[in-house]
């Protein structure tokens, strides 16, 4: 595994229980640029591997590192600095039902320590970053409004604006299409690719999908036409995109695209049509 | 969480927009039944105890009576009873509610202690705004015993007012006042320790508020035994 590596898990177990684990001695690692796509089935330890690898889970036994730092045994006040340079799109968005979309938007900017009064020391500096993040995700308009008032896949959207509103070189997206109709899904993905063409991101990213990480390995972002695109045979673009499978709190698949769909593991083909 | 939550008064960064949007949501939203009851508790305090008092031929002491009962004990278990029914359900059913539907979690991912943002800014409102409050339902308490005192017994302005202030020792004014802060940190700590702890959906939310307020009442009325124990001593 590379000593470089943005996110590495070594041997990395965690019990919710005494009977089974969540995650049971997952290895893998990611370098910078990278995409990571996880697939596995429902309750296969793919969200606890994301808040594992996000300070929010601690594990039983084996290793973390976050941007080459060692953060096993990190105390939840130095994860707070840390989770300012990741970022995260939970599952249902996670939005805060109690405060306007800026507001949401601006929270990480308003509120982590890592950035409040640093970076942007006037509120007329946050609201054109909300406006800019928010006009990037194309939900400009719906800077007053609550989340309750939006659609489940302008939810995501707004999730998506919070997560990467601070620029973070590393994105977790915690299945962002699952529930969404096929259009939807397809514009979340592309805003994804969006973010990791423009912005140079890593992005781990878990979905039953296998379209989602078709899209992600095959296509990049175009910025002179606004749209995706398959992606030149022999171009620089897309990032290299690898492929996890789990299965039990265990990774049982780990290549690139062509392998998974190469793949005769009855389990592992599941996910490669 | 407690000891984080004390700690993180003396920590940065603080939050005090947070702090101000609490001591309305708990103060002022609060202040219309507090100043209801404690009238009313005057009033209510001011008829029983002045017709016993009467039989014993010592009506002249309903200002004292009154107000020594309402300043020790009860001006400050009713408003933290009412705040806490009030106050501990409506924090742990927003923390719980924030939890189940993965806000909290949000906001660690998004680099901000739960504990600082959430916990501290309710501890700090509800220990600064409850023995406010407990003041003035303590005073409206004392005019509603004068208005039973006057009008139904006759008894004139001095000598209800007069031995109402002038018996108060320090002891009573100490047990009024450290009484009410006792209590806003049991009912912004139990309110959050459900809240925080909530799990199972909405109805996990439903069992974290009925939980926050029974445990919250019942330890009240613990801690009012204890500290009036040792303020008797001290008399």
């Amino acid at each position: 595994m590379s000593e470089r590596a943005i996110l590495r898990f070594e041997d990395v177990s965690l019990w919710f229980d005494q009977e089974t684990p969540a995650l049971d001695q997952v290895s893998f690692s990611m370098e910078p640029g990278e995409s990571v796509i996880i697939y596995g089935a429902a309750g296969s330890g793919k969200t606890t591997l994301l808040k594992t690898a996000l300070g929010l889970l601690k594990p039983d036994s084996g290793r973390i590192y976050v941007f080459e730092e060692d953060v096993t045994e990190f105390a939840e006040a130095r994860w707070f600095e840390l989770r300012a340079r990741m970022g995260m799109l939970f599952q249902e968005g996670g939005l805060f039902d109690s405060m306007t979309i800026a507001e949401n938007v601006a929270y990480p900017l308003t509120n982590a320590p890592a950035y409040r009064g640093a970076r942007h020391d006037g509120d007329g500096e946050v609201e054109q970053k909300v406006r800019d993040i928010l006009r990037f995700v194309d939900l400009e308009q719906t800077l007053d409004k609550f989340p309750s008032e939006l659609s489940g896949g302008m939810r995501r959207r707004v999730g998506i604006a919070r997560a990467i509103v601070t620029e973070p070189p590393l994105v977790l997206y915690d299945s962002p299409t699952a529930g969404l109709d096929p259009i939807t899904a397809y514009t979340i993905i592309s805003l994804i690719l969006k973010e990791r063409d423009m912005n140079n991101a890593s992005s781990l990213l878990v979905t039953h999908r296998f379209q989602d990480g078709h899209l992600v390995a095959k296509f990049r972002y175009n910025p002179s036409s606004g749209q995706i695109e398959a992606a030149p045979q022999n171009g620089d673009r897309p990032a290299s995109t690898k492929f996890l499978v789990m299965n039990e709190g265990r990774l049982v698949f780990e290549g690139s695209l062509a392998e998974l769909t190469a793949a005769e593991d009855p389990y592992v083909k599941k996910f490669a049509k | 969480m407690s000891g984080r939550a004390i700690q993180n008064i003396f920590r940065s960064p603080h939050y005090g927009d947070d702090v101000l949007i609490q001591m309305d949501a708990i103060g002022v939203g609060s202040l219309p039944i507090v100043m209801l009851i404690g009238l009313f508790s005057g009033l209510i305090m001011g008829q029983q105890l002045g017709r016993t008092l009467r039989t014993y031929g010592a009506i002249g002491e309903i200002g004292y009576v009154v107000s020594v009962a309402l300043i020790r004990e009860l001006g400050p278990v009713l408003v933290a009873l009412l705040v806490a029914g009030r106050n501990a359900s409506g924090i742990a059913s927003e923390l719980g509610s924030m939890k189940v539907t993965e806000q909290i979690d949000a906001m660690r991912a998004l680099g901000t202690d739960p504990i600082q943002k959430l916990v501290t800014p309710r501890l700090i409102a509800t220990a600064v705004t409850l023995p406010l409050l407990t003041v003035i339902a303590d005073f409206l308490g004392l005019i509603g015993g004068y208005i039973i005192a006057h009008f139904q017994f006759a008894v004139p302005l001095s000598q209800y007012w007069t031995p109402a202030w002038q018996n108060l020792a320090y002891p009573d004014i100490g047990e009024g006042s450290i009484k009410p802060f006792a209590f806003a940190i049991i009912i912004a700590l139990v309110g959050c320790f459900y809240g925080m702890r909530t799990s199972g959906g909405t109805e996990g939310v439903g069992r974290a508020t009925t939980r926050a307020v029974v445990s919250s009442s019942i330890w009240i009325f613990i801690t009012t035994y204890f500290l009036g124990k040792i303020f008797v001593n001290m008399r």
